[in-house]
């Protein structure tokens, strides 16, 4: 059985989540509401049963390969979460899994606006970025339960960490009373900086051909628009980029009375931005970090060397460190944290993505 | 009164330094520090030639000023920054910062979990930031008994004071995960420890290996050795391919280690499973091929319906399959032998060992020689007419095994002080230390109950427990009523 159907119909269900959900905010229509969640739901359950399905497929995948294998490891080693693009998929089924807890938990439907485009721009992004959806042999270095357990952890605070971002942004939205205070304003350029580099991404991806395509990420980053080698283009993709930013500072906060005349409150909304961190922290430390070391230590006899993934995680981990003590011991409260909140998930992505998008690292991982 | 007085100052300037170093505001500022400081240190390529970097330089500086921004980079250390003294300095002022900074909290936390918990009268309770009042038609003592019941239920251990007219509960539940950040603090030091203790008494280095040769040394650089203490051998290397294409599937050696001449451990390592021997890991990192190296060719023979024997050929050796008369002679090889699409000639496409293959002249008795090409990764290559089988089983002695070697005795600490750590994060962030407060006053037929509580975390958690623990206790007494 392919799983690709499946995965398609949840693509197309977070999306369609997407669009009923920030609708519902307008609209403020039970049904409406009720349909979002519906939608959502119904993708998770198809993106599950892909999940299932193609563990299943790589399982045989690694039998075919490996006949002396027992069960369980197997089963480890054909976990779906062996490349860039499983773990992509992965982190959509996490933050949708807490998004629909959320939803359950506070009896409220309006984050769902906030955190579905979390999850549709990861999927957009497995598409624009030519990731290669096979099931690929493992490499020696990739055969490794820590490494399993390491992605496996990692992504579920992602996936949290992705949370907080989604109710700090609506938090931002929320409290701030003019577009010139500064937290708004660092928020509001973030998250469209953010939409840029990924419709950038979509850009690159129509003007090349599919051979080029798998080298997207490598070689050509935002050669079609911002860092094309004609000036013009280049010139002209800065000019819409900024007028971009200052379009969604501007109208950002038009959200505000949408998100006020919810049952949305901005205590509601701090608390799921903390409990998300409180959450992510330990499964990325635990996850992250620990288990990262450990698993190069067992393949490589270092557990620590400074290379830009591992470097970039440790600034991860720093920035919501920093959360944690601004917050519970530097007295810094509401809009001042909520930016921390957006700093640290945009380490996140950097750390996931920019790693290998920017930097080089020693890290097969992401490469493919 | 002069001596008196300088104590004095020298008190208050030992104050303000401990309380400097015991801030948050310096946490935070290293923190930001450290973390701005390493993003430079993914930047700029780390030990890299100077080269490269004076090249990457070029693209934010242009071509002619490169050159002068390296020096000034290379003297603030940024082309070594983690080893840099400045940055070792962060994270030694960190480190100082955790300690005077825990060391400055404990005594109140500590306090704060010894003192016993008090009754707290009414008024006392209407101030604390969770609080709730409510009136019950029923006896003083029935509805002591049903708030007992209903904190037990929640796993509150209570107790009680009694007067005249009113009751007081007080209960306190998790009062120990307030010691919980300070163990996560004490972990992040001992992972510090840990490293040092790996600088300091362990090493690492590499050790490239050639298949049959042996070492007691080796190589934390080109020109620094370090004596191993016992001699490790590598029997052989291999790299196993998937089936389709060039993708490796195992990489691994059989290694051995030697000790007073005698074997004393042999192990076929792989990546992700190391040897281990007092205390040194040999790890499977990389491998290659020996520039002009000639290697024995290890086939393996069987005739027709008979038994395999495995022969160590060089290069033009001749043999003969045994009760055949058919003859062989080691004619060419290859590291990676394909067809040339284009040509159709066979051809090398790598000079590493990716699909090496051998070409056999074989000599049948009649005459009728032939060369063909036996390949080792497809042994069906190998049968030739008449149903004999030569196998091609390797090109022995021109690779070599690449070793990670390294000694950290610091490893253990570090692995210990992770578990912890990872314990006491769970603890600090979903065990919250709870406190709540009861006062009934009235008579036998009308009382009226303040509760309250507080919590360290998870405010609306506490909440939503102290209305359930009131919606239980309001349903049975009402129920009592009855
Ligand atoms: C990156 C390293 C660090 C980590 C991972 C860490 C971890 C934590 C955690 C998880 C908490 C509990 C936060 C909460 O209540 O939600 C905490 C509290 C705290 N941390 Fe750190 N910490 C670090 C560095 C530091 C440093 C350098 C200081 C030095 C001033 C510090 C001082 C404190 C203080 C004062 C508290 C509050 C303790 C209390 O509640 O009584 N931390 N830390």
């Amino acid at each position: 059985m392919n799983s690709s159907v499946f995965f398609d119909i949840s693509a197309g269900a977070y999306i369609a989540a997407m669009i009923t959900y920030v609708i519902y905010l307008v609209l403020r229509n039970k049904t409406v509401g009720l349909v979002a969640s519906g939608i959502t739901i119904f993708g998770f359950v198809s993106q599950t049963a892909a999940l299932i399905i193609r563990w299943i497929n790589s399982y045989d995948f690694w039998m075919s390969s490996h006949p002396m294998s027992g069960f369980v490891e197997a089963l480890l080693r054909g976990a779906p979460l062996r490349n860039l693009y499983e773990s992509l998929i992965f982190f959509v089924w996490s933050i949708i899994l807490a998004h629909i807890l959320i939803e359950f938990k506070y009896k409220n439907r309006s984050l769902g606006a906030f955190v579905t485009p979390i999850a549709a721009m990861a999927l957009l992004f497995i598409d624009i970025s030519g990731t290669s959806k096979e099931i690929q042999p493992l490499i020696p270095a990739l055969q490794s339960n820590w490494l399993l357990f390491h992605v496996l952890l990692s992504f579920l605070g992602y996936a949290a960490f992705g949370v907080s971002f989604g109710a700090a942004a609506a938090y931002l939205i929320m409290v701030t009373e003019s577009k010139k205070e500064m937290p708004y304003i660092i928020g509001s350029v973030i998250i469209a900086i953010f939409i840029i580099v990924l419709v950038g991404m979509g850009i690159d991806f129509m003007s090349l051909s599919s051979a080029e395509r798998a080298q997207l990420i490598q070689s050509h980053f935002l050669k079609a628009s911002l860092r094309s080698d004609s000036g013009g283009v280049a010139a002209v993709s800065w000019v819409v980029a900024v007028a971009f930013i200052l379009v969604v500072w501007q109208f950002g906060l038009r959200l505000k009375s949408v998100l006020g005349s919810l049952a949305l409150t901005h205590t509601m909304l701090d608390e799921i931005e903390y409990k998300s961190i409180a959450v992510g922290f330990p499964l990325f430390t635990i996850g992250g970090l620990i288990m990262g070391a450990i698993w190069a230590n067992s393949a490589w006899g270092k557990y620590w060397t400074w290379d830009p993934k591992e470097t970039w995680s440790l600034i991860t981990w720093f920035v919501y460190a920093l959360y944690l003590h601004a917050r519970f011991v530097g007295g810094w409260r509401g809009k001042r944290v909520a930016i921390l909140a957006i700093i640290g998930f945009v380490a996140v992505i950097f750390t996931y993505l920019g790693v290998n998008l920017v930097l080089s690292g020693l890290h097969a991982y992401g490469s493919g | 009164m002069e001596e008196l007085e300088e104590e004095k100052e020298k008190k208050d300037i030992f104050e303000s330094i401990w309380h400097f170093l015991a801030s948050v505001k310096l946490a935070i500022f290293v923190l930001i520090t450290l973390a701005l400081s390493s993003i430079i240190g993914t930047i700029v390529e780390q030990k890299a030639e100077p080269a490269q970097n004076i090249a990457l330089l070029a693209k934010f500086f242009g071509d002619s000023a490169a050159p002068s921004v390296y020096n000034i980079f290379a003297k603030l250390g940024f082309m070594d920054m983690y080893g840099s003294w400045w940055f070792t300095s962060f994270l030694v002022v960190f480190s100082i910062n955790l300690i005077v900074c825990s060391v400055d909290r404990f005594p109140k936390t500590w306090r704060l979990i010894k003192t016993p918990q008090k009754p707290l009268s009414g008024n006392a309770i209407r101030s604390l930031p969770v609080k709730k009042e409510l009136t019950f038609k029923a006896g003083l003592n029935t509805v002591k008994d049903e708030f007992l019941n209903g904190l037990k239920a929640s796993r509150y251990h209570v107790l009680e004071a009694t007067e005249e007219n009113s009751i007081r509960l007080y209960t306190q539940k998790g009062k120990f995960a307030r010691l919980a950040v300070y163990v996560v603090h004490l972990s992040i030091i001992l992972i510090f420890i840990g490293a040092i203790v790996g600088i300091r008494f362990g090493f690492k280095g590499y050790l490239n290996l050639p298949e049959g040769s042996s070492s007691n040394v080796l190589y934390e650089s080109a020109t620094k050795s370090i004596p191993l203490g016992f001699y490790i051998k590598c029997n052989w290397y291999e790299t196993e391919y998937y089936e389709d294409g060039d993708t490796p599937k195992e990489f691994h050696s059989e290694l051995v280690v030697i000790e007073d001449g005698k074997e004393v451990l042999t192990k076929v390592i792989q990546v992700n499973d190391p040897l281990t021997y007092k205390g040194i890991t040999f790890f499977q990192s990389n491998y290659g091929m020996m520039p002009n190296a000639r290697g024995k060719f290890v086939l393996d023979i069987t005739p027709a319906g008979g038994q395999e024997k495995r022969l160590r050929l060089d290069f033009g050796d001749v043999f003969e399959i045994p009760g055949t008369g058919i003859r062989g002679r080691v004619h060419d090889f290859s590291p990676a032998l394909t067809r040339d699409r284009n040509t159709g000639r066979l051809t090398s496409y790598s000079d590493n060992m990716v699909n090496p293959a051998v070409a056999i002249e074989f000599m049948p008795p009649g005459g009728n020689n032939f060369v063909g090409w036996i390949l080792k990764r497809y042994p069906e290559t190998g049968i030739i007419p008449g149903g004999h089988s030569v196998k091609f089983a390797d090109y022995w002695g021109v690779e070599y095994t690449g070793l990670q070697v390294s000694k950290d005795p610091g490893v253990w600490f570090i692995y210990i002080a992770s578990i912890i750590m990872g314990i006491s994060l769970y603890i600090c962030f979903f065990i919250s230390s709870k406190k709540i407060w009861v006062e009934i006053t009235g008579d036998k037929k009308a009382v009226s109950v303040v509760v309250g509580g507080s919590t360290n975390r998870n405010r609306l958690n506490f909440e939503r427990e102290i209305d359930k623990i009131l919606a239980h206790v309001s349903q049975a007494i009402e129920g009592r009523s009855k």
